[in-house]
């Protein structure tokens, strides 16, 4: 059970995606878990084949607990890798349950009536967990396995109950972080009139469907950014800030009745604006509705919190263990701004804000960082 | 295309993007945003959404039109969806 986020401490096997004798390949969605963040699928981390499960759907195990067993496929001799190994430190490992006894693959049973059903649903009975004798594919499995892929948001446990277990998950990480880290805080009020004004006239050249949003300005800016103060592009690794050269930017994002993730948009620095809009789109739609990988919530390497929107004029965030920094973005408001000639007019301005590690970094560093947030915001068109 | 079968398609669309709103309580002169949440991403998808059941190009200029079910509708009959 890998460690998603640092305020996670166990998780509920819903299913598994794949068989024992799948061959795996890295980044495939191997099973889907239930946690505090909502279900969350499941990516493996080595390539290999899938040689047994070990923990069955609907059991809760510890972060850390192996899930399953991936054979290396190179006759190297090495034992069997678990499956989706923890990127963080592990925590102990829960006893194993009991291995299901799957159908060998290729050999699936399924009953003809399932069968049927099953391409009438459009389901893969591949994708089946068969409760019938044997490991057999009933119909009761193929209606709820079109069920569950009909209502992704579908919760298996109560609203009411995963809200509390959010907010609770939520507290723990930021109590954690406001103990662990010694916060700094800076601010700056930024000249947003350029970005906007050629936003606008971008826009307008762009078909409905690829518009983009002034918050994937942000997001690009604060990735260009952090090329210029890497050190603020950290997590901690144990007990040493590890500088990562790829720049995945976490975006908070809130969810419908309460709570927040901030999920990765993985290679901030190095997409295109247009593809960077469509994969932030992307990743707020299956933050609300159910569908984050893994990846996306255990490797951002630091967080972008925008509450403009909420009326809210500046943010100091709390930092997300192991980040080092978050950046916060507040309302885009009409102020008064003196031009370099001296001369007063209104300009639409927002106020931006870094809450960094000063173990890590100081005021000076941060200082520069938001001066270079302003700076390429100056020149949208380069984002 | 009447603004009955308009409206029935923007509390459609709305439904997608708010699931646990209740619609029926919807005041028509009341912001979207206000009454459910909804932030600029929701209202891109809004937009996206009408795009593909109406066929109707909007100018990011517009969307302040969008703001309330009644601007909406005379913001969409106005143009003459079909």
């Amino acid at each position: 059970m890998p460690i998603l986020t640092a305020d996670m401490s166990a998780g509920t096997l819903v299913e598994w995606r794949k068989k024992p004798g799948d061959a795996l390949e890295r980044g495939d969605i191997i099973a889907l878990v239930e946690t505090d963040k909502g279900l969350i699928d499941i990516e493996v981390f080595t390539p290999g084949v899938l040689e047994k499960i070990v923990v069955q759907p609907g059991a809760t195990v510890p972060t850390g607990a192996v899930l399953a067993i991936i054979r290396d496929e190179a006759p190297t001799g090495a034992p069997p890798a678990p499956a989706a190994a923890p990127p963080l430190a592990p925590s102990p490992v829960a006893p194993a349950l009991p291995p299901v006894a799957p159908a060998p693959p290729g050999r699936l049973k399924v009953s003809p009536l399932a069968r049927k059903l099953a391409a009438e649903l459009g389901v893969d009975p591949a994708t089946v967990r068969g409760t019938g004798v044997g490991g057999a594919i009933r119909r009761e499995d193929i209606e709820q396995a079109a069920a569950r892929a009909a209502a992704p948001a579908q919760k298996p446990r109560a609203a009411l109950d995963r809200q509390a277990r959010l907010r609770q998950a939520i507290g723990a990480a930021m109590a954690r972080s406001k103990r662990e880290i010694p916060h700094y805080y800076l601010a700056t009020t930024i000249d947003m009139h350029r970005a906007m004004t050629w936003l606008a006239e971008e826009n307008l050249k762009r078909p409905v469907t690829d518009r983009v949003l002034y918050g994937a300005l942000l997001i690009k800016a604060v990735a260009l950014a952090l090329k210029e103060v890497p050190e603020l592009n950290s997590v901690w690794r144990g007990s040493e800030p590890v500088r990562s050269e790829a720049v995945h930017v976490g975006v908070a994002i809130s969810l419908r009745g309460g709570g927040l993730v901030a999920p990765a948009l993985h290679d901030t620095a190095t997409q295109s604006l247009g593809d960077l809009m469509r994969r932030f789109r992307d990743l707020v739609q299956r933050a609300r509705t159910g569908g984050l990988r893994s990846s996306e919530l255990s490797d951002p390497t630091i967080t972008l919190t925008s509450l403009g929107e909420q009326g809210v004029e500046s943010v100091f965030g709390v930092i997300f263990p192991p980040q080092v920094a978050i950046v916060g973005f507040g309302k885009i408001v009409e102020r008064p701004w003196v031009m370099p000639g001296g001369q007063l007019v209104a300009r639409p301005v927002v106020t931006a804000t870094l809450s960094a590690d000063h173990r890590v970094s100081d005021g000076h560093r941060g200082g520069l960082f938001l001066a270079a947030v302003d700076r390429l915001l100056q020149e949208p068109q380069r984002l | 295309m009447t603004r009955d079968e308009i409206r029935a398609i923007v509390l459609r669309t709305l439904g997608e993007i708010a699931p646990e709103a209740d619609l029926s309580t919807l005041a028509p002169d009341v912001s979207f945003r206000d009454q459910l949440d909804v932030d600029s991403m929701d209202l891109l998808n809004f937009v996206i959404a009408l795009h593909a059941v109406l066929h109707v190009d909007i100018p990011e200029a517009d969307y302040p039109k969008l703001a309330t079910l009644d601007g909406c509708l005379d913001y969409l009959t106005g143009v003459g969806v079909r």
